[in-house]
């Protein structure tokens, strides 16, 4: 074991190299890039021995890589917004495959408008396709999952590919201190990669991924799928287990923070619970009952260990870092359905927007939100879901649809003249 | 190339028939009839990676006719899935877990559809990295899983369900030999299932060879083309014999007809066969387009000969 400063970009590359992945298929997008470059300089000069290719796009990629793994190699690859949504079809159709290997996704939020920055609808538009989603808040974080998402996604019981997430910018190219496990101990906790029954090979020729006709054995199979990720869950259990022995350090599929005593709470995933953490910590010394819980496992989703986190809180406030248009938060319907008929839920269940394409959730927005809590609970009533934003913002905002229009009226005048 | 063939004349191509029989493809399916042939000279050892096509349906759970493997992708990326297994088998190889006699061929099979169009992308991926793998696509000349619709191989005036109207497809036929031919790949060949000992030698011919390697069969398609399904391999024999399809090799970075018709026969025969040219025939003869579509493949000939 030893302390580096490395990016979680540089983190995830680690992962890889760490759970001694065969193969990588690849194609590059900011702010995933560093990633495959780290991996490519390592396989250079020959300290790691993986093959990496780089496809024409992701949905070659994403192909290539279910290809592999179901072959019988480990597979690592990464990618992310845009490319994660390129590849969709892909992402459903080799979980499908039942296609064991490890994806990192870079969190950034969607075109149009096209931008950079993270935010979560990249990722949960990913929710529904059959991979396990890790999310990961801190550097260490990124590296520790990757090496669980391999043992969770190789397991007997589960069989399935896995994404591994990290918030583009805040995460990707921020350096924290990361504990680099030892290669050795590494590969003893992930293991050799067993490819099961899946595979071709002359003497045992097979078909994989044939048609069916009528719904009965679709349905069969993909109820199939949805049990193997469900059995996730005892075997995330057991799995974050051995790495706490190992490693000494948990990683649990809910991050549950100051909650003891806790009557309200925050609800968010990824790097920005960070700031939520901090928030906590301040309404904490200023006399608050108040605490975070992070998901970090979100497919399979951890309802049983949410309901009993969540049960007899005054009120919760869900901060989604994603927006459903015409419907709102993702993670907010998410805790609803999973909190919903249980007799000591929280009476109030709040909403809360913030987040989109990098915009920063300050301080005191989180303080606002804690007030916001707090009379609604005492009213009994939940309020209407909110998009953060303040004034100035909108003022901001306001400054750059004066300038377009003013550059708008001058290019007119110009084609007049 | 006959003298390096073990194929010399009909009497020499394999009488075992690899391919197992019972499909639901369409009766006299041209695709099927080629695929047939291919298979029974390239061997069992092969493993299909297919892209959504009528020929996915080969394939339907708890059945096969192959006797390797077969992993279905989706329509754009049959050769990114030959790429990951083929990347696999090397990697097991490599690390010594894969015995040599356990390795198989990557064949790719997509239909026109994927092989002129979506699949492009990946394709031309796959001859970028000098990927070693067969590609066979079986071109019926439209998307017809779905009922026919035109597709960037149908040929000028054919109707289709897209194209209905009274000149048919105004489009032209895509080239796809050429576009794998300027990429210098270790071989393309254009094939057809009525020519069985061109079709055998070639196939032979790409068996010893490395890197990508193609195959585009023409495939008469009774439902999407209308014709009765007895008349698959003389349509077949026709578009050789009247030179709508030209049998040809590229290697080394020469193009060579393999099979020069002596004497061509006028296009008119091969299209009058065919319910989706009747157009031209009836109510009255469309003296015009039929001589333009002559026109064009005499264009081509022209410059073969020259």
């Amino acid at each position: 074991m030893s302390r580096h400063l490395l990016t979680g970009n540089a983190a995830a590359a680690w992962g890889a190299r760490l759970a001694r992945a065969d193969y990588v298929p690849a194609f590059p997008i900011t702010p995933q890039t560093e990633i495959i470059e780290q991996i490519g300089k390592w396989i250079d000069r020959g300290e790691f021995a993986a093959r990496m290719v780089t496809l024409d796009s992701e949905h070659s990629m994403l192909t290539a890589a279910g290809a592999a793994a179901s072959t019988g190699v480990r597979v690592f690859t990464a990618t992310s917004s845009q490319g994660l949504l390129y590849a969709m079809e892909m992402l459903y159709t080799v979980a499908g495959w039942r296609s064991p290997f490890v994806l990192v996704n870079v969190s950034r939020g969607l075109s149009a408008p096209i931008t950079l920055e993270p935010d979560h609808n990249d990722i949960l538009a990913a929710r529904d396709s059959g991979f396990l989603q890790i999310h990961c808040a801190s550097c260490q974080e990124v590296l520790d999952s990757t090496l669980i998402a391999y043992r969770l996604a190789e397991h007997d019981q589960v069989r399935l590919p896995a994404i591994v997430n990290l918030d583009g910018f805040y995460l990707s190219f921020t350096r924290e201190p990361v504990s680099l496990p030892d290669a050795q101990q590494a590969a003893e906790f992930v293991g050799r990669f067993d490819a099961h029954n899946q595979g071709f090979h002359a003497s045992a020729p097979l078909s994989q991924a044939t048609a069916v006709l009528g719904g009965g054995p679709y349905s069969y199979f993909r109820y199939e799928t949805h049990l193997a990720a469900e059995q996730a869950l005892a075997v995330y259990d057991e799995v974050a287990g051995e790495f706490a022995e190992r490693f000494g350090r948990r990683h649990d599929m809910l991050e549950a923070y100051r909650l003891d005593d806790a009557e309200y709470v925050f609800v968010m995933m990824g790097s920005f619970a960070s700031k939520a953490r901090a928030a906590v910590d301040s309404l904490r010394d200023a006399g608050w009952r108040i605490g975070l819980l992070r998901p970090r496992l979100l497919r399979p989703l951890p309802r049983e260990q949410i309901r009993a986190l969540l049960a007899g809180r005054a009120a919760v406030a869900v901060i989604d870092q994603n927006l459903s248009m015409g419907m709102g938060g993702v993670l907010h319907s998410e805790f609803a359905g999973a909190l919903y008929g249980m007799a000591d839920a929280p009476p109030v269940l709040a909403s809360f927007v913030g987040g989109l394409g990098g915009r920063d959730i300050r301080q005191q927005e989180f303080f606002e939100m804690a007030e916001v809590l707090k009379q609604s609970a005492q009213s009994g009533s939940t309020p209407p879901p909110r998009l953060l934003y303040t004034q100035q913002e909108l003022t901001q905002m306001r400054k750059l649809q004066a300038i377009a229009g003013l550059e708008r009226q001058e290019l007119t005048q110009g084609d007049r003249s | 190339m006959s003298e390096q063939s073990r194929f010399h004349s009909t009497r020499d191509l394999p009488s075992a028939h690899l391919l197992g029989t019972g499909t639901p493809m369409c009766a006299g399916c041209g695709g099927l009839e080629g695929l047939h042939q291919v298979v029974d000279v390239l061997g069992s050892n092969t493993v299909f990676v297919n892209a959504a096509g009528c020929m996915t349906l080969l394939a339907v759970y708890p059945f096969t006719p192959f006797r390797g493997g077969w992993l279905y992708t989706a329509m754009a990326s049959a050769p990114a899935g030959a790429q990951g297994v083929r990347d696999a088998l090397d990697i097991l190889k490599a690390k010594g877990q894969l015995p040599e006699s356990e390795d198989m061929q990557v064949v790719v099979l997509t239909g026109d559809g994927s092989a002129y169009g979506m699949g492009l992308s990946a394709t031309s991926g796959a001859i970028d990295r000098n990927l070693d793998f067969i590609y066979l696509c079986y071109d019926n000349e439209g998307y017809g899983n779905t009922g026919q619709q035109y597709s960037p191989a149908t040929p000028h005036a054919a109707l289709t369900s897209t194209s209905k109207g009274a000149c048919g497809y105004p489009g032209f036929k895509k080239d796809l030999f050429s576009i794998w031919a300027a990429n210098k790949p270790a071989y393309v060949a254009t094939i057809i299932g009525a020519e069985p000992l061109d079709l055998a030698r070639k196939v032979e011919k790409l068996r010893g060879m490395q890197g990508p390697r193609m195959l585009i069969s023409l495939s008469p398609c009774p439902t999407g083309w209308d014709f009765d399904p007895r008349h698959t391999a003389e349509i077949g024999r026709l578009a050789v014999h009247t030179g709508v399809w030209p049998l040809k090799e590229y290697l080394d970075g020469q193009v060579v007809h393999t099979k020069v018709p002596k004497q061509r026969k006028p296009v008119e025969e091969y299209l009058k066969l065919q319910g989706r040219f009747r157009h031209l025939f009836e109510p009255q003869r469309d003296e015009a387009m039929i001589a333009q579509i002559q026109a064009r493949v005499d264009a081509y000939w022209a410059g073969v000969q020259a």
